[in-house]
């Protein structure tokens, strides 16, 4: 027993000793972390004396210390995710083209689902633009996405001015901005131009369909123009290669200007660039149905041969595409409907309303005008239009009223000369009638007398008698 | 030789045989007959491809025949341009297997449904298989005939369906409308690789549907059947039209045997697989079991639609064409015989 409590004391004093050995290393510790932390700032410190110092030596000329203006994009970018983004995409093909499917692909939202089936379900007879706005929200970041259909197009046996429906709906939102803008007040400009085309092209094999050609030749001033491969998963890679080229070929015969990338000068995207040109016209495949191949869960199209999988870069150009479009280009796309298929459009219009039935003389220094003064010219053209109008109904409201008081009067003296004629006829008929009462009255008067004669005549004839039987017995 | 083998044979046997043989005649050796008959003079089969450019005809029917015969591989410089009108433009070929010849005729029209404005664009085929039976006509009331007509009327249309999944579209109804009642019409599904299973079922479905509402019949037609056999048979096949076709002429090696089909990074489609699409359906049907009955219902029925009706209208003028053409007699009589 007394060794063992011997031990036991002998293990509590250890333990003791441990513990202040702790806590002794405990404290030079901190202490060391805290001279870390001296030491570590200082360091800092150091670091931006050698910037500013660095800075003073490369702009001697500019300012002493840290303005603070690099912070600039950090402003721009916080504030432009507070707003929002906008973006108009347009997608035109032959109807069972993929587009509904593609876009439900890009976005990864079902645009068109089951329950609303696009627009591309039915046939349509004549080509109609409709347009379906979705609110997507990703990081923060809030985009508002309209998405601007056109089922119809290439569908009938009569495709003459099928675009022409197209045309007018961007034309007519150009129209609206442009309307917006030379507003006087102008808080909100919401911006719905096309930003961006995607056309589809049938995967034929052969080459461009004179419809597409048409097409573009139409529309590659007035939007940015990218056409696309429908449904590639039907071209073998040789075929798709060729049907490339061909259609590269025949786009650059007929000049349409398709949407050019930007070159700029890093190299890394440059070189990035140069991939996607070779790809163009990029051949795309959608789907948004989640398959399994090889135990991972990827985007594709499940065939008895095979699955097709839309994010893998060797079966078609999908990823490129949404890359492009969304990750990369959004904002040039953007830039250059602005400043360039916008502007053509303005300065298009502008010019038309100043050349209205003004010789060409005159034009040129009316194009300078400036558009408050232009705005006034219009504004009494307007009023001017509006008197003349005004005139002119009066005047034909007058010759109206005229005609219907001559017809009035007219019918008018129809009746009365009728009333007279009727008024004429019944005092003949009462005369007549008269003369007749009076014919009838005399013949009365004449038999009453025949009849009194007659009286008087057998009064008479029989006094006679009377008489004769008096004096009678004569014989 | 069937009949003098079947005579030959009972002389070595015994007595009580030869009292059966009494019975047998040999009527039914006629059919090998007509066989050797056939075999000699070769069969004649006219084809006619039609549908929008692009949408794999000329592969189908190098398929259909394991040989080059389409247009495209007998011209040798093919532009790959849209003509701007239809064209149409037929190549024969005399192909040959295990001793039938036959003479085979595929009909192309280029340039159909290719334009914007495609109003009518089924007029100039109209107008082809009417002159064919108008020459088959003119032939056949000739005063001397010659033994064996050139019959280059047409046997089969088949008309290309492009893929899209919905439905079909105005020109796809119209055309049939129009040349189902001059033509036997099949109708497939062009390209069929580009639809999934289901896919493909509810895009059939709508067509049969479409086909229905608009009173389009397709061959095999429902009212040329004669008997319940044939029903049974051609309502399998209604129940499978229009055929989900792909069409291929390069081989490739699958599973180690070679095999035509069309080789995808992720998967070779095979043609002849009726798991992967239904070309063997397509080529049994023209082939290997309709041909003939191609052939009977375009020269009884509607041949003779044809006829009757170009018969009447030469009846009712017979002032416009001194008929030196009709069959001999002169016009008076022909008058009589109305009256």
């Amino acid at each position: 027993m007394r060794i063992e409590e011997e031990q036991k004391e002998g293990w509590d004093e250890e333990k003791e000793a441990e513990r202040m050995h702790c806590e002794k290393l405990e404290k030079e510790s901190m202490q060391l972390g805290k001279a870390l932390a001296v030491i570590w700032s200082e360091i800092h410190c150091l670091h931006d004396d050698i910037d500013s110092i660095m800075d003073l030596i490369r702009n001697q000329r500019n300012l002493e210390g840290y303005v603070g203006f690099a912070n600039l994009p950090n402003q721009v970018y916080r504030k432009s995710v507070k707003r929002g983004f906008e973006f108009t995409l347009m997608v035109v093909g032959e109807s069972g083209l993929g587009k509904s499917t593609l876009i439900n692909s890009l976005f990864l939202t079902d645009l068109y689902s089951k329950d609303y089936p696009g627009p591309s379900q039915r046939i349509k007879k004549t080509v109609q633009v409709e347009q379906s706005k979705v609110l997507i929200k990703e990081g923060g970041v809030q985009l508002t996405l309209t998405i601007v259909d056109t089922p119809g197009f290439g569908d009938a046996v009569d495709n003459s001015n099928c675009w022409q429906p197209v045309i007018n709906y961007i034309d007519s939102k150009c129209e609206d901005f442009l309307n917006a803008e030379s507003r006087v007040n102008r808080r909100q400009m919401p911006d719905n131009r096309v930003h961006c085309c995607l056309y589809f092209i049938a995967p034929s094999g052969h080459g461009l369909k004179p419809l597409d050609i048409e097409f573009m030749k139409r529309l590659h001033d007035k939007v940015n123009v990218i056409p696309l491969i429908a449904k590639a998963d039907t071209l073998t890679p040789e075929e798709c290669q060729l049907f490339k080229k061909q259609i590269m070929k025949e786009i650059q015969e007929h000049k349409i200007k398709i949407y050019e990338f930007p070159d700029t000068e890093e190299d890394e995207d440059s070189k990035l660039i140069r991939k996607i040109k070779e790809r163009m016209p990029l051949a795309v495949v959608g789907s948004n149905v989640v398959v399994e191949v090889n135990g991972r869960k990827v985007r594709g199209r499940q065939y008895p041969w095979g699955v097709a999988e839309v994010e893998n870069g060797e079966h078609c150009d999908f990823t490129v595409l949404r890359n492009m479009l969304i990750r990369t280009h959004m904002q040039d796309l953007k830039d250059v409907t602005n400043n360039v298929h916008y502007e053509n459009y303005r300065s298009k219009k502008l010019a038309a309303v100043t050349c209205n039935g003004v010789d060409a003389s005159k034009s040129k220094g009316q194009l300078t005008k400036s558009p408050l003064a232009q705005m006034e010219e219009e504004r009494r053209e307007h009023v001017m239009k509006m008197k003349k109008m005004e005139t002119e109904m009066e005047q034909v409201f007058e010759m109206k009223v005229k005609e219907k008081k001559q017809k009035l009067k007219d019918s008018e003296a129809e009746l009365e000369r009728r009333h007279e004629q009727m008024k004429r006829n019944l005092e003949a008929q009462y005369k007549e009638l008269e003369e007749k009462r009076r014919q009838f009255e005399e013949e009365k008067a004449n038999w009453e007398m025949q009849q009194r004669i007659l009286e008087q005549q057998k009064l008479d004839a029989s006094k006679t008698m009377e008489k004769n039987k008096k004096k009678g017995k004569i014989f | 030789m069937a009949d003098t083998a079947k005579t030959t044979h009972p002389q070595p046997a015994g007595r009580p045989e030869k009292g059966a043989e009494f019975g047998y005649v040999g009527i039914d050796a006629i059919l090998e007959q007509m066989r050797r008959k056939a075999m000699k003079q070769g069969f004649e089969l006219n084809i006619m491809v039609v549908g929008q450019s692009g949408l794999g005809k000329s592969t189908l029917i190098n398929t259909l025949f394991k040989s080059k015969v389409s247009r495209r591989s007998v011209m040798p410089s093919d532009e790959e341009r849209i003509p701007k009108t239809i064209e149409i433009k037929s190549v024969s070929h005399d192909i040959e297997e295990k001793g039938v010849r036959m003479k085979l005729t595929v009909i192309d029209t280029p340039g159909f449904g290719d334009q914007i404005n495609n109003e009518n664009c089924w007029q100039p085929i109209m107008k082809f298989i009417n002159e064919q039976y108008e020459q088959y006509l003119q032939e056949e009331i000739n005063i001397s005939r010659k033994k064996r007509i050139p019959d280059s009327r047409v046997h089969c249309c088949i008309y290309f369906i492009p893929p899209t999944g919905h439905c079909l579209r105005p020109i796809d109804i119209e055309f049939m409308r129009h040349l189902s009642k001059v033509v036997n019409i099949v109708p497939v599904i062009a390209k069929a690789d580009t639809l999934t299973l289901e896919e493909r079922d509810f895009f059939k479905q709508k067509i049969r549907e479409d086909l229905r509402v608009n009173e389009i019949e397709v061959y095999p037609q429902k009212e040329f059947d004669e008997d319940s056999e044939d029903r049974m048979i051609n309502d399998k096949i209604r129940e499978m039209i229009p055929f989900a076709v792909v069409g291929s002429d390069q081989e490739y090696q699958v599973n180690g045997k070679r095999l035509l089909g069309r080789k995808t990074r992720w998967g070779t489609v095979e043609v002849e697989n009726t798991a992967h699409c239904e070309f063997a359906y397509l080529r049994d049907l023209l082939i290997r079991t309709h041909m003939q009955n191609l052939k009977d219902i375009t020269s009884s029925i509607h041949y003779e639609v044809y006829r009757v009706r170009r018969l009447n209208e030469n009846n009712t003028h017979p002032s416009d064409q001194p008929n030196g053409h009709s069959n001999g007699v002169p016009t008076h009589e022909v008058l009589s015989h109305e009256m």
